[in-house]
């Protein structure tokens, strides 16, 4: 009985978790999907978009709207990134312009610590903190908003590709550039789209999670790191995996950590990936690739 | 052929010259400089932050009170200072650049207690003293010739605690602690301490300082049968923590480290804190303190200035002003910056009455300060409550 009380409560630490890693891991995926670009940038839009919201509410803008602006601030900087950084690159090898985003990261750091310090700060939840039981366990409303954002989100997102012309168009990208130009599409708004998306989907996550953890300028670093693991667990380019490398990276973790031993958490989760990685390197759920010779 | 002797003739003469000139300036002697260098190096940035930025701004603020009130030994005193982010090797690097490069009379730093003991065997082999402000007690027990610190260390937290868990008959008690130098050896101390206190740790929980939920942890805390939890910890950890702990609805008597006694505690974990027990310096608490008592006066001092300038004050800026003026006392006593002399002088420092506490210190004790320098106090109301 113990051990079944123990297990619900990691599954819900887990799955809150899994949820912030899922959304990044989104954000990676839908960048390189549209460009072969792992974009490192990807954590930082998370904290910008945390810390935009809780700069504006602490400033007296209402709560609802300071995390609507907060989005559409990471969204304008996302597009600014791909506009300014990318498109001016766009001749150049891929490995050159993911060093480009490794450079976006550390300018957008230091922009940050310069802009609001370095202090640690918090968000209030957005609708309380009384405990809420579940059976033997127990958590937050911000829990259920978490899992529950997350989970609008991934299906929105889901929708925009497989029902929308322009997310069509951005997978048409991902397939061969060329001929998706070929074909009509505005190939540099679709880059410009998906940079905007991606930094759309990690504000979401950071004004999700910001409650329950804190923030400061730096605090995107190991989201991001995480997100990248959990999209290459899930398979890099599937979106949908990577939503499913989140969660279960979550899960790992948190189970990892409950059963085995807390010191070692983050270890655990980097040894499955370099266990996935060795025995099925395209990811749990991506195609293994093949290259017509 | 004459020319070109010649050429070469002068120019190896440039050459001598030159390096003559060289030698002589790199020699000079930089007594000759006006001013008393004191280095700093502290966690300006960083998960450790909250306790460098203080630290800085009470050395600032004193240093100019000082030097507006003429200096030392008629000297004013130049405050040269580092950030190290709480990175052990950063420090180690920024202390030799104070040293080499700029030539400081005194180290006061660093902030945490991992970066004071990266730097011990450079300040001991070039016999400079150093006054640390990190909190464990490895720093000075066993003793070194040239190390001494201001706030109490982790080993009197531990007793403090214990003694308070004894007296509301808690013998069962689960430790959680996160990786950083404070962390581990707080727990050290605290698994050291327990059975003379007839304590039993039934749970040794960690976690990463880095990490942003401790509900795990604290999970498999709740299925024990401790009576109380005791978190030994600094920086936003702890915040999380105890927001955790009444997350979870757990309704064990919960303890911090004097690591988390700053406003900023109470700003992050916000109503959780309230009910949350810790030793800390009087400074927190100076106006519950009854009339009589000789740190009063200091402390209120103190905290007037600060606050006035920067805000509510906090006890790691406390340490820094007991470094400081510890220091200058010493190099008064001492009648110069001969860095030996120096020593000597901290070592002997006696009766000083500082933020921390009342310091007597001996070649044995680099600290001074004894556990009655440590108060209990309780959060209620978001504000700190004087136990005893």
């Amino acid at each position: 009985m113990r051990m079944y009380e123990q297990l619900l409560q990691y599954l819900i630490t887990g799955i809150t978790v899994g949820s912030a890693y899922a959304l990044v891991g989104l954000g990676f995926a839908i960048i390189y999907n549209a460009s072969d670009v792992v974009n490192f940038a990807q954590g930082e839009f998370v904290m910008i978009g945390a810390m935009s919201a809780i700069f504006l509410n602490a400033a007296g803008v209402p709560y609802v709207l300071s995390l609507a602006l907060a989005i559409a601030i990471t969204v304008a900087v996302g597009m600014a990134l791909e506009k300014f950084a990318i498109e001016p690159a766009r001749n150049a090898s891929v490995v050159s312009t993911i060093i480009i985003t490794i450079g976006a990261s550390i300018l957008l750091r230091g922009a940050a610590l310069l802009i609001w310090g370095k202090d640690i700060y918090g968000l209030k939840p957005f609708t309380g903190e009384q405990t809420i039981h579940l059976g033997p366990a127990t958590l937050l409303p911000q829990n259920l908003w978490v899992m529950g954002g997350t989970a609008i989100s991934v299906l929105l997102v889901k929708y925009f590709f497989d029902h929308t012309t322009t997310g069509k168009a951005i997978l048409a990208c991902s397939y061969n550039k060329k001929a998706a130009y070929l074909v009509g599409i505005n190939v540099k708004k679709m880059l410009l789209i998906s940079y905007g998306l991606s930094a759309c989907l990690g504000a979401i996550a950071g004004i999700l999670i910001a409650p329950i953890t804190f923030f400061t300028y730096n605090a995107g670093v190991m989201l991001g790191l995480k997100g990248f693991s959990a999209a290459i667990l899930g398979g890099m380019g599937n979106p949908m995996g990577a939503v499913a490398g989140g969660l279960m990276l979550g899960l790992l973790e948190s189970i990892g950590a409950g059963l085995i031993s807390s010191g070692y958490k983050d270890a655990i989760a980097f040894i499955i990936i370099l266990l996935v990685l060795f025995f099925k390197p395209s990811g749990l759920f991506g195609k293994s690739e093949g290259e017509r010779v | 052929m004459y020319r070109t002797m010649t050429k070469s003739l002068l120019s190896a003469i440039l050459s001598v010259c030159f390096m003559v000139l060289l030698t002589f300036f790199m020699t000079a002697p930089v007594q000759a400089s006006g001013t008393i260098k004191i280095g700093s190096f502290l966690a300006l940035t960083g998960p450790a932050s909250f306790l460098g930025d203080p630290e800085l701004k009470t050395l600032q603020m004193y240093v100019d009170e000082i030097n507006q009130k003429g200096g030392v030994l008629g000297k004013k005193l130049e405050l040269i200072y580092y950030d190290t982010s709480g990175k052990a090797k950063v420090a180690k690097d920024v202390v030799k650049r104070l040293i080499k490069k700029d030539r400081v009379d005194l180290i006061i730093g660093g902030s945490t207690s991992g970066t004071t003991l990266a730097v011990i065997d450079i300040v001991e082999r070039e016999r400079i003293p150093l006054i640390s402000l990190a909190g464990s007690i490895r720093i000075i027990k066993p003793v070194k010739k040239w190390v001494f610190k201001t706030p109490h260390t982790d080993r009197m937290a531990a007793a403090k605690i214990f003694e308070d868990m004894k007296k509301r008959n808690i013998s069962k008690v689960a430790l959680i602690t996160g990786n950083g130098g404070f962390d581990k050896s707080g727990r050290a101390q605290c698994l050291d301490l327990a059975p003379s206190y007839g304590i039993k740790i039934v749970a040794d929980e960690s976690y990463n300082n880095a990490d942003t939920d401790m509900t795990t942890q604290l999970t498999k805390i709740r299925a024990t049968d401790a009576e109380a939890i005791l978190n030994f910890g600094f920086g936003k950890a702890p915040a999380i923590v105890t927001k955790n702990v009444r997350q979870l609805d757990i309704k064990l008597p919960l303890y911090q480290s004097h690591g988390v006694a700053s406003k900023k505690f109470i700003e992050l974990a916000g109503k959780a804190a309230d009910g949350v027990r810790l030793p800390a310096a009087a400074l927190i608490v100076a106006e519950q303190l009854p009339d009589n008592d000789p740190q009063k006066p200091v402390l209120l001092a103190y905290k007037k200035k600060y606050e006035a300038k920067y805000g509510p004050v906090s006890t790691f800026g406390g340490h820094a002003y007991d470094g400081l003026f510890i220091a200058v006392e010493a190099i008064e006593r001492a009648g110069s910056v001969d860095k030996a002399k120096v020593r000597d002088e901290i070592e002997k420092t006696k009766g000083f009455v500082g933020t921390g506490g009342v310091f007597n210190m001996s070649p044995e004790d680099h600290l001074g300060l004894g556990l009655d320098a440590f108060k209990m106090v309780e959060i209620e109301n978001g504000a700190w409550k004087l136990l005893y």
